[in-house]
């Protein structure tokens, strides 16, 4: 920290060029240390095609020329992405590169913040979701999302994971019901934790404990395809383990978007990596590939630790 | 460490190296931070002792206006009667033989009384002295007599005793609100009407007995019949008005306003709009009633149906700010939650949001009705402020409310009246807090337990 110091204070005068830059303050570090390396800037606004094979063959959703608008602001600019059937994808990047926007894009929640408007084409089984026939109430029972902070309604355990499956008819009496919240559970990693007090509020559980819950939640609807926006970032490394497990298990019968600020955990879970970086997705590929052998220069610089 | 926020980085950092050069060690900020503690500790307790002060100063001030009505308005819960043995004879009825209910209704009961009080005093004599006589019986004794004679017409011809309400002075003065120190000549019960009282309760002929009749009549021109019934139902179907047409509509407006629909010019004008009509003054609300629910849609006057009306035109702005208030301090996480379930938007208000504000909704209308109840303006406009004996049954009959029966009583003369008026205050008052804790409960029954 203290090293830093001195750089942050020489480097003031660039740090405030633009409200881009000064959103990556740790990158004036890398020109503070005068490499002669082209600028992280100058890397960015050169940014051309992603690096490596976006589309997959069986492709459950994918994106194309993807911008994201809030309001006169870009978040996402022309991201073509693939999620094939029974894979996992992560997306990984510096914090603000738009990561949670896109994963949102998926399931039309962004819908719900007035100043945001989406463009490019976005399909689930090759359907637009963004379509004039396509129903996001539907699209979000089939696309289900785990949040970035767990979000329990207040209501007890039970009722919290038997929303869903209510909500869309899926069981057909109590003790199906009954059936669905335990497997859920059980797949969440948390039954064992609560099974003595499904009748508690799930907002009395830990951060963690609720973050299993909202994932319990999500998977008891049985959606098609499941967004998960940073799951782990409250657990402990015995509960992330666990859902770890799950989402490898989840991936037989599940297409599954990750967004993670842990490679190790991206390594550990998904098949495929997408590297993003300021709204542009900068490079995709096998993530062995992207870990062991970056193309892209940011790419590498991320994952060795330079930057984010 | 975390690079997210260069901002504040930056900050922390000019303010450790603005540290350093002014040589500061870490003694020095200890002392430093000591010594603003202090100052800040004192500042928090003059903070306590201004809160302090301003609840005691608020709790006195509502003390002292308890105690004085309550220490006006007791008197009038109890009421005193004077006992006279009458003889229903035909003739000083005059009634024939065989008198049907018509003519028992029409008859002559006041004669009996009158007669029965030359009877306990048979040396009255002179015109003046009887008629100061016949003061002691309060006129509504009659319609006590006449009850009891329609519900058993056999009566008639024989001799009863009856206890019939005191009139105003001379109950005045039987609870001891008459001061006679004071000349006779300045006072309105006069010495011979004390004598005759003091006889009266020497025979114990006087009894004081809690005031049903304050609870069971209409308004009346004497103070001792006189009862709060009338405005109570008048308030009480007002207000059922009121809530009935405008906690749903209220409610209804916010969730809409709030959570479908869409932001922009129109929206901001009606928001606009219902801020406004929620500081219009509420006589206004009454003239609008006049025009529109009386002279145009011709509805009666004076009906608890048209004062409800007027009433939720003035209690929906209160509800629906308070809602949408309530409704917009629900998480939105918990909206993206059941969103990102796959509950539609009707789904998401009323499985989730709904229930989280209803307590904030419930406080608002309990606001909105509290200010219905105590309000007399605009009731003033529509002619609710007429004198009504009859006590209303339904939203269509005459009726008059509460404070403005207190507004009516607190205008009239007779001694009798003060007590009324200040007992009619307790009533109102007593409907208030049975209306709140009702708020109360209600509240805590949909509060969320966790
Ligand atoms: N509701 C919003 N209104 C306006 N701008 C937004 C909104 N949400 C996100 N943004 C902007 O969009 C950009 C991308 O945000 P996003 O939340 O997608 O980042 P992220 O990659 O998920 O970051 P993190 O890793 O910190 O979660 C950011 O610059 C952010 O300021
Ligand atoms: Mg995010």
């Amino acid at each position: 920290m203290t090293s830093n110091n001195s750089d942050a204070s020489t480097n003031t005068d660039t740090s405030s060029a633009s409200s881009v830059t000064s959103s990556l303050g740790p990158l004036d570090l890398e020109k503070g240390q005068g490499t002669k390396e082209q600028s992280i800037e100058e890397i960015v606004a050169s940014l051309g095609d992603t690096v490596g094979k976006t589309r997959v063959d069986n492709p459950k959703m994918s994106a194309t020329g993807v911008d994201v608008f809030y309001a006169d602001k870009q978040a996402i600019f022309g991201v073509d992405l693939d999620i094939a059937n029974n894979e996992v994808i992560s997306m990984i990047g510096p914090s603000g590169c738009g990561k949670s926007t896109l994963l949102r894009c998926l399931n039309r929640m962004n819908d719900t913040i007035p100043i945001c408007k989406v463009t490019g084409e976005l399909t689930l089984d090759g359907e637009d979701i963004y379509g004039r026939d396509t129903d996001p109430v539907l699209l979000r029972a089939r696309v289900g999302m785990v949040f970035q902070k767990p979000n329990p309604f207040p209501k007890s355990i039970y009722e919290n994971v038997a929303y869903g499956p209510r909500l869309h008819g899926l069981s057909r009496n109590k003790s199906e019901l009954d059936d669905i919240v335990i497997t859920s559970l059980r797949k969440a990693g948390i039954f064992e934790e609560v099974k003595d007090r499904l009748d508690a509020p799930g907002t009395g559980l830990s951060g963690g404990q609720q973050q299993r819950l909202c994932i319990a939640r999500t998977i008891a609807c049985s959606p098609e395809v499941i967004l998960m926006d940073e799951p782990c970032s409250a657990l402990d490394p015995i509960a992330t383990a666990k859902i770890e497990e799950l989402i490898n298990e989840l991936s037989e019968n599940y297409a599954i978007a990750i967004v993670t600020h842990s490679m190790q955990q991206a390594a550990r879970v998904s098949q495929r990596t997408a590297y993003f970086h300021l709204g542009k997705l900068v490079e995709v590929g096998h993530t062995a590939d992207i870990f062991t052998n970056p193309r892209h220069e940011l790419t590498e610089k991320y994952i060795t630790g330079r930057f984010g | 460490m975390n690079h997210t926020d260069p901002t504040d980085s930056e900050t922390s950092d000019a303010d450790r190296s603005s540290t350093d050069t002014l040589g500061m060690t870490r003694s020095d900020t200890t002392a430093k931070v000591k010594a603003s503690i202090k100052k800040r500790y004192a500042r928090e307790r003059r903070f306590r002792l201004y809160g302090l002060i301003a609840i005691l100063s608020s709790l006195s001030f509502l003390a002292i206006l308890v105690f004085t009505i309550t220490k006006n308005g007791l008197p009038a819960f109890k009421q005193t009667f004077i006992q006279l043995d009458v003889t229903l004879d035909a003739k000083t009825l005059g009634l024939g033989d065989e008198p049907d209910q018509a003519q028992l209704l029409k008859a002559n009961y006041n004669g009996t009384i009158k007669k029965a009080l030359l009877a306990q005093f048979p040396d009255v004599k002179k015109r003046k002295d009887k008629k100061a006589l016949y003061k002691l019986i309060s006129k509504g004794g009659q319609y006590d007599l006449q009850r009891q004679v329609m519900e058993s017409p056999d009566l008639i011809g024989q001799s009863k005793t009856v206890w019939l309400p005191a009139g105003d002075d001379a109950s005045g003065y039987l609870k001891g609100m008459v001061d006679v120190t004071i000349p006779e000549k300045k006072r309105r019960f006069k010495d011979n009407q004390i004598e005759w009282i003091e006889s009266l309760k020497q025979d114990n002929r006087v009894a004081e007995r809690f005031n049903w009749t304050f609870f069971e009549r209409g308004d009346s021109r004497e103070p001792e019949m006189a009862g709060i019934k009338g405005a109570l139902f008048g308030s009480i179907l007002t207000l059922m008005v009121t809530l009935i047409l405008s906690f749903p509509i209220a409610v209804a407006s916010a969730i809409y306003l709030e959570e479908f629909a869409p932001r922009n010019k129109w929206t901001d004008i009606i928001e606009v709009n219902i801020n406004n009509l929620a500081a219009v003054p509420s006589i206004v609300f009454g003239l609008l009633g006049l025009a529109v629910f009386i002279n145009f849609f011709q509805l009666p006057r004076s009906a608890p149906v048209v004062g409800g009306l007027v009433l939720s035109l003035m209690t929906l702005p209160t509800i629906i700010i308070s809602s949408r208030a309530a409704l917009k301090s629900v998480p939105p996480s918990i909206r993206d939650a059941a969103l990102g379930l796959g509950a539609s938007n009707l789904q998401v208000v009323f499985h989730h949001v709904l229930p989280l504000a209803l307590p904030g909704i419930l406080t608002g209308t309990i606001i909105g009705m509290a200010q219905a109840l105590g309000e007399t303006a605009p009731l003033l406009m529509i002619g609710m402020v007429a004198f009504i004996v009859d006590v209303p049954a339904t939203i269509t009959d005459p009726a008059t409310v509460l404070p403005v029966q207190i507004f009516q009583w607190a205008d009239l003369p007779e001694k009798g009246f003060v007590e009324k008026t200040s007992a009619a205050i307790m009533v109102l008052l007593a409907f208030l807090v049975a209306m709140n804790t009702f708020a109360v409960i209600l509240r805590r029954k949909f509060e969320r337990k966790w």
